[in-house]
């Protein structure tokens, strides 16, 4: 049995109480430490539902994730927020920044939730960050005052701030042209090496997902193909 | 809490408007409650200083009519022991009932004799003494200016007084006195302590022991101290409260009313603040989200709100103390009497406005725990979602 970082056993997602839509059906998988991952698929096919339930933002109607090795099904809501901030990093197709905060501001909000004020050593973490996505210029810039790259770039330093062990991104190039694409996965790429960080990303994108160590495919909330280079 | 308040300041500044708008609704709310209040405790101060102010609040007299109290001063000493701090202007006042005759006329009146000295603080004589000199030597007295022209008698006469027991003397008038209520200038008629204790044979006794308290609403209770302070079954302590009834009930009516604007002022306040911080719980449902979805746990998440809502009170207190102050200045300025002088005095109630205050500062923050529960029961599911 391989050691994974994430672990995913007979999970089952159905909506709604009435007219019952299945967006999982049992679904196993497991992610390696380390590993750089896509998932892809139609619209529809459950992804961002698989994503978001890793995440542990949603709750699985049947089944369990597994995170470093502990189960998060008994967890309050608490510390499925500490597990969060300290192990997992979000990056969603929208960048959702804060508008009131800068670029700099905003990187730091994770380390802040978890210890409220930012010392001198995270500021320092932040901006090596920041600089690391390319945007030391543009540090004290609001949110709003930034390109769509330039945002969504902030996003990803916020994602690694915590320097978390997994990254989750949904789509996270979708609204943006296929040039900052290009940079924003050889960003990931360059971080998953550097510091070994595990990614796991949604694409609809073949060009993007051909690029990684392992492609898995979804389709009506199954797996249909999982390859592994 | 520090992430929370400066996430609760960035808020408020990036929404300058709805702030200011909020701010200033709370300014007026509070600059109106301070308004009211000053107005009504001004209104009030005044009308119990005209009743009272020049009045004794508190007398010590004996029970029984006739009796004197001997050994005044000692007596002073004990009844100021009872609350040093509130007992002010403390006289002793040897009185009587007197027939004065004139060759066409004759009345009754009442003699009063004090000391000078002490007599300043209650009757401000000095002040009041609008012609002549006080009567400083035995047999002078001074007399209201109303019982002068009545009686056409000029400074420098002399009249004949006879007491209930028929013993006669004769008085030098030395000066005329206007106490500002006709009653007193037509009865009154005033000497030193030495010419009263004479003429009424009371020895080294007074009638009665007058005073004033600091703070004239609590006379009751200083009555009451002063009674158990003494505690001798021959005296009695009486003060204005007792006597001026029907002039309480009205006043407290009033009061009352004041509350009542005030309830409705700060129910108005809260609903405007509740209702605008849940707007504003909508308008920032991303920012919440994706600080959940951070890990932030939902309390602190809360706090963001509570924080807008203590912030927004205090400053809505502060403009609003500004605001009011103002307000009763300019009222106190230029609504006058005919005479110029203000129709209410200009009165600043620290006290008043620090509780006005702290209530708002509570009431917004507590106006701010509805979208604050809204804010907790955010799913960040949803708002990721919905992009
Ligand atoms: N909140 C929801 N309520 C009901 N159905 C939902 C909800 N969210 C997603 N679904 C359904 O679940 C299925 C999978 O959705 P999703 O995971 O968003 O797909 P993908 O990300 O692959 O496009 C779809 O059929 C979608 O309509
Ligand atoms: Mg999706």
């Amino acid at each position: 049995m391989d050691n994974f970082v994430v672990e995913v056993k007979g999970v089952s997602k159905v909506y709604g109480k009435t007219i019952k839509t299945v967006a999982l059906h049992e679904m196993n998988l497991g992610f390696k430490a380390g590993s750089f991952n896509a998932i892809i698929g139609e619209s529809g096919s459950g992804k961002s539902t698989l994503l978001n339930i890793i995440g542990t933002l949603d709750r699985p109607t049947k089944g369990e994730v597994i995170i470093n090795g502990v189960s998060t099904r008994n967890m309050s809501k608490g510390r499925l927020g500490d597990l969060r901030n300290e192990t997992l990093g979000f990056v969603f197709q929208f960048h959702y920044l804060l508008p009131e905060f800068t670029a700099l501001e905003n990187v730091l909000m994770p380390y802040r939730i978890a210890n409220g004020k930012a010392d001198k050593k995270s500021q320092e973490r932040a901006k090596e960050i920041l600089d690391l996505v390319g945007l030391e210029k543009v540090e004290n810039n609001l949110a709003t005052n930034m390109s769509g790259g330039q945002q969504q770039r902030t996003a990803i330093a916020r994602a690694l701030m915590n320097q978390p062990k997994i990254i989750l991104a949904d789509e996270p190039t979708g609204n943006l042209d296929s040039q900052t694409t290009d940079g924003i996965y050889q960003l990931f790429r360059k971080i998953n090496v550097e510091l070994g960080t595990t990614f796991i990303i949604i694409t609809h994108d073949r060009r993007v997902a051909e690029k990684a160590d392992r492609i898995v495919e979804i389709l009506d909330g199954r797996i249909s193909l999982d390859i592994v280079k | 809490m520090k992430l929370a308040f400066d996430i609760a300041l960035r808020f408020l500044k990036s929404s300058k408007g709805q702030t200011a708008l909020i701010v200033l609704g709370i300014a007026i709310g509070v600059s109106v409650q301070i308004f009211i209040g000053s107005l009504i405790t001004g209104l009030q101060k005044s009308l119990v200083d005209k009743t009272v102010g020049s009045a004794p609040q508190i007398t010590v007299s004996p029970k029984t009519d006739g009796d004197f109290i001997l050994d005044a001063q000692a007596q002073i000493k004990t009844i100021i022991a009872a609350n040093p701090d509130e007992i002010i202007n403390p006289v002793a006042v040897t009185q009587g009932p007197a027939i004065l005759k004139t060759p066409e006329k004759s009345t009754t009146i009442i003699m009063r004799g004090f000391d000078w000295k002490a007599a300043q603080g209650i009757y401000k004589i000095n002040d009041r003494l609008v012609k002549g000199k006080l009567g400083l030597n035995e047999n002078e007295v001074i007399i209201g200016k109303d019982l002068a022209e009545k009686l056409s008698i000029k400074i420098g006469d002399t009249i004949e007084m006879i007491t209930p027991t028929g013993k006669t003397g004769q008085f030098l008038v030395t000066g005329f006195f206007d106490l500002q209520v006709k009653s007193l200038n037509e009865s009154w008629i005033l000497t030193n302590e030495e010419t009263a204790q004479t003429f009424f044979e009371t020895g080294e006794g007074v009638s009665q022991i007058e005073m004033q308290v600091k703070d004239v609403f609590v006379a009751d209770e200083v009555a009451m101290a002063v009674e158990n302070r003494l505690n001798d079954d021959t005296l009695k302590v009486t003060n204005w409260k007792e006597e001026n009834a029907a002039l309480l009930s009205g006043l407290s009516g009033q009061t009352a009313s004041s509350l009542m604007i005030q309830v409705f002022v700060l129910i108005s306040v809260v609903l405007g603040i509740a209702s605008v911080l849940a707007i504003s719980v909508v308008q920032k449902s991303r920012q919440i989200g994706i600080l959940k979805a951070m890990g932030m746990h939902n309390p602190k998440a809360s706090l963001v709100f509570l924080f807008q809502g203590f912030l927004l009170g205090v400053l809505g207190a502060f403009v609003g103390i500004g605001l009011g102050i103002g307000l009763s200045w300019s009222f106190a300025t230029f609504v006058t009497n005919a005479d110029g002088s203000s129709l209410v005095p200009f009165y600043i109630d620290w006290y008043f406005i620090g509780i006005s205050a702290g209530i708002a500062i509570t009431a917004s923050t507590l106006a701010a725990l509805i979208p604050a529960i809204r804010v907790s029961k955010l799913d960040p599911m949803e708002v990721i979602k919905n992009g």
